[in-house]
Parts: structure tokens; C-alpha cells; sequence
């Protein structure tokens, strides 16, 4: 499997008149053909920075951004944070395609569906206006809109949200793109709809053969399509590793925080959710150690001390397995044994 | 749309009728005797007496209100036999002061006011959109920096202060562009005379608004730049210029071409000072002219002239918006 994106210690940081915003702060991760790698991790935790980053989409003067993103294009790599705006601008939508959480507001209220399908294709085959409207009308097919190329001339406020969500798809496609970003590709819609968007995601990627970012705070996207999981945390990582690993051997107190906190209908209702105590802290001043310390149930089976003051490497106990934690392997395992009885 | 058009026309006949009652209305009940204001120094109690009758003034407020509306499309004969003066349809009443039926006498100003308004609208249209367009793009850097002292000093000038100093610099002291003395020139008979005439008018009605379109123009391209579909477009690697000339400039029209419209009603409706400061005899100057003189016919007119206007172009306006936004069905 050739490798698509290289996220190599990405750092990113917006200056404010409060100071600066360290939104993201040394990611590392890689996508390969044909894998879904989840980002998960709640709001303000760097992960739709992280793909926006990708995209070369942050406005222009106000991200300081440091480390390298290669993506795989034309052949070769491309490092979007030192290319140039022209080489970022014939990647996108071509190497690389994004589809974003709203697709009530993602689509041009004034532009008929089929034309914005179309522009997607010109402006990277200039002139092929033809083959752009036809091409259009074939992909509104592939993802299942009936009628396609009837529904081709209407707007976008004639479609429901699930239908938008399809022709997003549908316009992300145009140039059959090798990785697609997902921003929240579900987070807007009902939940039979996101079932399909996600079967539908599955069946396209196995059709392109794509690599999918998948960026999601609802752990349950997560179980169901992903290959890998990267659990994000006040711009970190605090634990990457294979979708098993993550939901079933945790190796992060924070990791195991979001499972827990997974509501559960098993469960007698009177039981309140459980969610994680506090709040994630700012990314003006972020603490010295770890971030989640302040906030960890588990701090008593580490040395509090190197919480505080030492940020924990991103360390694995196997292939593939990491997580930035100070507790020590034995107790932890202990430890996260119990709570995982009521995960289960 | 068929239904939606026959029903908004007949509102907005309705309106102008309860436009022209009120106005007529109001007119008839002020305290002047109408009659006497059309007796000129030798004025004895049997011509004020011989006008009121030959004029219509001795009937009922309702009745004269009828005749007024009837002449409106049958025409209307004032007095009998050889002093009979008559004025054909559409008539919208007779000016005693000028001799004259008040149609014709809109007949000649009219022109005169929409070729200043139609002219002003593209200047002041194509500098606000453009500089508006212009400081948006270049937020806080010097072209956004100079237009906001542009709009700062286009808000804050009054017309009669940019358009004598115009009038004052250009015309008198430097001379680039005579004064013209020979009257209104229409468009098809000698261009170059035609624009000469206008373009200082159309400059100091222009900057004006250009001023608000400047500032209203950043404020809708900086709003809609921040929309999700612009940040789509660039995902799809739409190039930054398509982006905001394409993709941000549809969006921003619809509202500008709502406001144009009806600015540019307000304006037939009368530009005084700058047709005052100019010597165009258009409707502003015919408006003022009739106030000063009590010439009561030609206010009238005038007045519910101006509601039609506005009330037309709302209708336009808003036809125009249906087609501009697919969202909006009528």
C-alpha cells in the first residue's frame, strides 16, 4: 500500500490579540490507499485545523505553520507548507478532495448542482465543459441520486441534507481523486442518513481504491469505517493506533474517558452519562506536562509531579499502538481492566 | 411568476390610487383658496370667481378628485368656448401660473431627471461595487485603507458642497468643462454635448452613494468570503480570482441590485440640489419651482409621479430578485 499523506510534526498557530493559539501541536500521522484513518477528539482539538492544514485552506496571514505535510501528487510528493499557492491550488479537488460537515451551507445557494459538479472538473481540465457535464451527471448517479441528470439542473436547496451530503460526494469525486478529507461528513445529518453516507463512503473507497482522513468527534462513525484511530487532545495526539486497539485496549486515561462516555442503551435508564469531569484547557497557555492531567481520574497511579511538568512522549507498548501517558504499564493495565468491564 | 405579477400589480394600483386620494386630499385642505392663488396683481373678486368655476374648484373635493383621475385617461377641457383650454390625455391637471398642461410639463423635465439618475446609477454602481470589491480583498492593507477615507468623505460631504465646488473648480475656474448655456441636449442628437452637460451632475449625485456601495459592497464580499461554499470552491481548486468575482460577487448581487433599484426610484423622485446647483430643468427643479409658486397642480402631479416610481420599481426589484436567487419562488 503506497502512502498518500505524511503528516510529519505539524505545528500550528494562530496569533491572536490574546496571544497565540496553538491548535496544533506536533501531529504526526500517515494515510495509505485504500485505509480509513479517524481523527477523533471533541471541539477545539486541533483535528479540523489538522485536515484544513492539508488543504492549504487556512487564510492566508493568519496560520504560523511549521513540519511538513506531504501529500502524494502528480507521481510524486508535494509539501503543502512550503509549496506554492499555484501547487497547492492544482491539488486540491485533483490529489486530494474535501467534503465538509454542513452540506446544507457547503453548496453555492445560487449555482444549479450539476454546474458546480462540472466547475470541479474544468478547473482542473480547462475547456472540457462538455466532458465536465456529462462526468457530472455520471457521479450524481454513482452516489445514488435517482434521476441524475434531471436533478443535475435543480439547486441546492431542492435537495435534503442527506442528498446534499451525496452530491458533496459526488463533486469530491469529479477528478477521482487518490485521498479524500471527511470533515464531519455525518455530524449534520439524521442518523438512518449517516448509515447510508458511511456505507456509501465504504463502498467508494473500495471502488477508487481511496484513502480517507476521516475527521469525527462520534465514536461510533469511528467503529464502524475506520482501519486506524488518531485521538487528538488540545491539539495532540494522545493515542494512535489500529480501530481494535482503540476500543479495545486503550492506553490513554482520555481515550478511555470518551469510551465511557459513549452512551449505552444496554444500560438501565435510570444511570446517568458519564462524561469527563472539567473542561479541555486553553490553547493560549497550555499547561507545562500533560494536557489532560487536570482532568485525569487516573493521575494517582502516576507520578503527578511528571504530569505536571513533563509532556509524555507518544510511546507504544507494540507496532502501531501509541499514547502520551505517564502511568505506569502495569498499573495501568489494572487499572483500565475495571473500567473497560463497563465499556463493555 | 404570472400570478405573482398580476397580483402585485393590482396592489400596486391600489396603492397608488390611496396615494394620489391622500395627496389630493392634503392638498385640497390646506388653507389657501386654490382659485385665488391663479389671480395675478389686478385681481378683482370676479376673475378669482370666473377661475374657481373655469378650474373645477367650485365642485366637491370627491368630484374634483373624480375629474382629476378621469382626465388622467380621457383628457380634460377647462372653461367653454373660445377660452377653452385643453389639455388631452394623459392630462394631469393644468398649471394656471405657467399656462401650460402639467403632462407637458413633466414631458419636459422627466427626460432630463432620468438621464441624470440612469448615468449617475452605472457611475456610482461600477466605483462602489469596484472599490467595495477592492477594500475586501485587500482588508486592512492601503487599497482598503484609501476607500474607507473615500466613503468617510462621500457620506460626510453634502451634494451641495461636492457639487459647487465641482461646478466652482471645473466649470468656472479651470474651465475643462463649460457651463452650458444652451439647455439640455438629448444623447441622440450630439453625444459629446449630451455628456458635457451631464457628467458633472452625474459625478456629484455619483459620489454620494458610491460612498455607501463602497462600504455596503466589503461588508456583503467580507461576509460571503467567510461562507462555507467559498471554502468548497477552494477545495475544489477554484482559482482565488474565480473565487471572488465568480463564486462571492453572485452572491453579493442580489442585495445590491435590491438597493440600486430603489435609490435609483428616490432619485427620479427628485434630485433637487443637484439640479438646483446645475440649472437642469428636471423634475427636482419643477418640484421646488411649483412648492414656491403654490402652482398646487404641478406639486400633485409631481408627488404622486414619485410614489408611482418607487412603487413600480419595488415591483421590479423584487422580480428581479427572484430571478437573481433561485431560492426565492414567486
Amino acid at each position: 500500500m503506497s502512502e498518500l499523506l505524511r503528516i510529519n510534526d505539524l505545528h500550528v498557530a494562530f496569533p491572536t490579540d490574546d496571544g497565540l493559539v496553538r491548535a496544533v501541536d506536533g501531529v504526526s500521522l500517515t494515510v495509505s490507499q485504500g485505509e480509513t484513518v479517524a481523527i477523533v477528539g471533541e471541539s477545539g482539538s486541533g483535528k479540523t485545523v489538522t485536515s484544513l492544514s492539508v488543504m492549504g485552506l487556512h487564510k492566508k496571514g493568519t496560520a504560523e505553520m511549521s513540519g511538513s505535510i506531504s501529500v502524494a501528487h502528480d507521481g510524486g510528493f508535494l509539501d503543502v507548507i512550503s509549496a506554492s499557492e499555484e501547487e497547492i491550488r492544482s491539488m486540491r479537488g485533483r490529489s486530494v478532495a474535501m467534503i465538509f460537515q454542513d452540506p446544507m451551507s457547503a453548496l453555492h445557494p445560487y449555482y444549479k448542482i450539476g454546474d458546480q459538479l462540472a466547475e470541479a472538473y474544468v478547473v482542473h481540465n480547462p475547456g472540457k465543459k462538455k466532458e465536465a457535464a456529462a462526468r457530472a451527471v455520471e457521479m450524481l448517479d454513482l452516489v445514488g441520486i435517482s434521476e441524475p441528470a434531471q436533478r443535475a439542473k435543480e439547486f441546492p436547496h431542492q435537495f435534503s441534507g442527506g442528498m446534499r451530503q451525496r452530491v458533496m460526494i459526488a463533486m469530491a469525486l469529479m477528478n477521482s481523486p487518490k485521498m479524500l478529507i471527511a470533515d464531519e461528513p455525518t455530524t449534520a445529518l439524521d442518523v438512518t442518513v449517516q448509515a447510508q453516507i458511511l456505507t456509501l463512503l465504504a463502498s467508494l473507497q473500495k471502488e477508487f481504491n481511496m484513502g480517507i482522513l476521516l475527521i469525527t468527534h462520534d465514536l461510533g462513525v469511528v467503529a464502524q469505517v475506520s482501519d486506524r484511530v488518531n485521538v487528538m487532545y488540545a491539539g495532540r495526539i494522545v493515542e494512535q493506533g489500529g480501530v481494535d486497539d482503540i476500543f479495545y485496549n486503550p492506553m490513554q486515561p482520555y481515550t478511555l474517558g470518551l469510551l465511557k462516555s459513549v452512551p449505552r442503551i444496554s444500560k438501565s435508564g435510570s444511570e446517568r452519562l458519564k462524561a469527563i469531569p472539567g473542561q479541555p484547557p486553553s490553547l493560549i497557555s497550555l499547561p507545562a506536562g500533560c494536557a489532560f492531567a487536570p482532568r485525569c481520574e487516573y493521575i494517582k497511579f502516576a507520578d503527578s509531579n511528571a504530569c505536571a511538568t513533563q509532556m509524555p512522549a507518544l510511546v507504544g507498548t507494540k507496532a502501531g499502538h501509541t499514547s502520551r501517558c505517564h502511568i505506569d504499564e502495569s498499573k495501568r493495565q489494572a487499572s483500565f481492566a475495571e473500567a473497560m468491564k463497563e465499556v463493555r | 411568476m404570472l400570478r405573482f405579477i398580476s397580483r402585485r400589480m393590482f396592489f400596486a394600483i391600489l396603492t397608488i390610487l390611496v396615494v394620489s386620494a391622500v395627496v389630493f386630499a392634503i392638498f385640497s385642505f390646506l388653507p389657501f383658496d386654490p382659485a385665488s392663488l391663479t389671480c395675478g396683481q389686478r385681481c378683482t373678486p370676479q376673475i378669482i370667481e370666473g377661475n374657481r368655476i373655469k378650474l373645477g374648484f367650485d365642485k366637491p373635493i370627491y368630484e374634483q378628485y373624480w375629474l382629476f383621475l378621469s382626465g388622467i385617461f380621457a383628457g380634460r377641457t377647462y372653461g367653454s368656448g373660445s377660452a377653452a383650454f385643453s389639455c388631452p390625455a394623459p392630462s394631469f391637471g393644468y398649471s394656471f401660473n405657467e399656462n401650460a398642461c402639467v403632462t407637458d410639463m413633466i414631458k419636459e423635465s422627466l427626460p432630463i431627471t432620468i438621464n441624470l439618475a440612469i448615468g449617475a446609477l452605472i457611475i456610482w454602481l461600477a466605483i462602489g461595487v469596484g472599490l467595495g470589491v477592492l477594500a475586501a480583498k485587500f482588508k486592512n492593507r492601503w487599497p482598503d485603507t484609501s476607500s474607507s477615507v473615500f466613503v468617510l468623505l462621500g457620506t460626510s460631504l453634502p451634494t451641495f458642497v461636492t457639487g459647487l465646488a465641482l461646478l466652482i473648480w471645473v466649470s468656472i475656474k479651470w474651465k475643462i468643462i463649460p457651463m452650458s448655456l444652451d439647455g439640455y441636449v438629448s444623447v441622440l442628437d450630439s453625444p459629446p454635448r449630451w455628456f458635457m452637460y451631464f457628467i458633472l451632475p452625474w459625478i456629484t449625485l455619483a459620489i454620494a452613494y458610491a460612498a455607501l456601495y463602497t462600504r455596503f459592497t466589503r461588508a456583503a464580499v467580507l461576509d460571503t468570503l467567510g461562507e462555507d461554499y467559498i471554502r468548497t470552491a477552494r477545495a475544489k481548486g477554484v482559482k482565488e480570482r474565480t473565487v471572488l468575482f465568480k463564486h462571492t460577487l453572485r452572491a453579493v448581487l442580489a442585495p445590491i441590485v435590491t438597493m440600486a433599484g430603489l435609490d435609483f426610484a428616490g432619485l427620479i423622485g427628485g434630485a433637487i440640489i443637484t439640479e438646483t446647483i446645475f440649472n437642469l430643468p428636471g423634475l427636482g427643479r419643477l418640484t421646488l419651482r411649483s412648492v414656491f409658486e403654490f402652482d398646487l397642480p404641478v406639486v400633485l402631479a409631481t408627488t404622486i409621479l414619485a410614489a408611482v416610481v418607487v412603487i413600480v420599481m419595488n415591483l421590479i426589484v423584487d422580480m428581479l430578485y427572484a430571478v437573481l436567487d433561485p431560492r426565492v419562488r414567486i
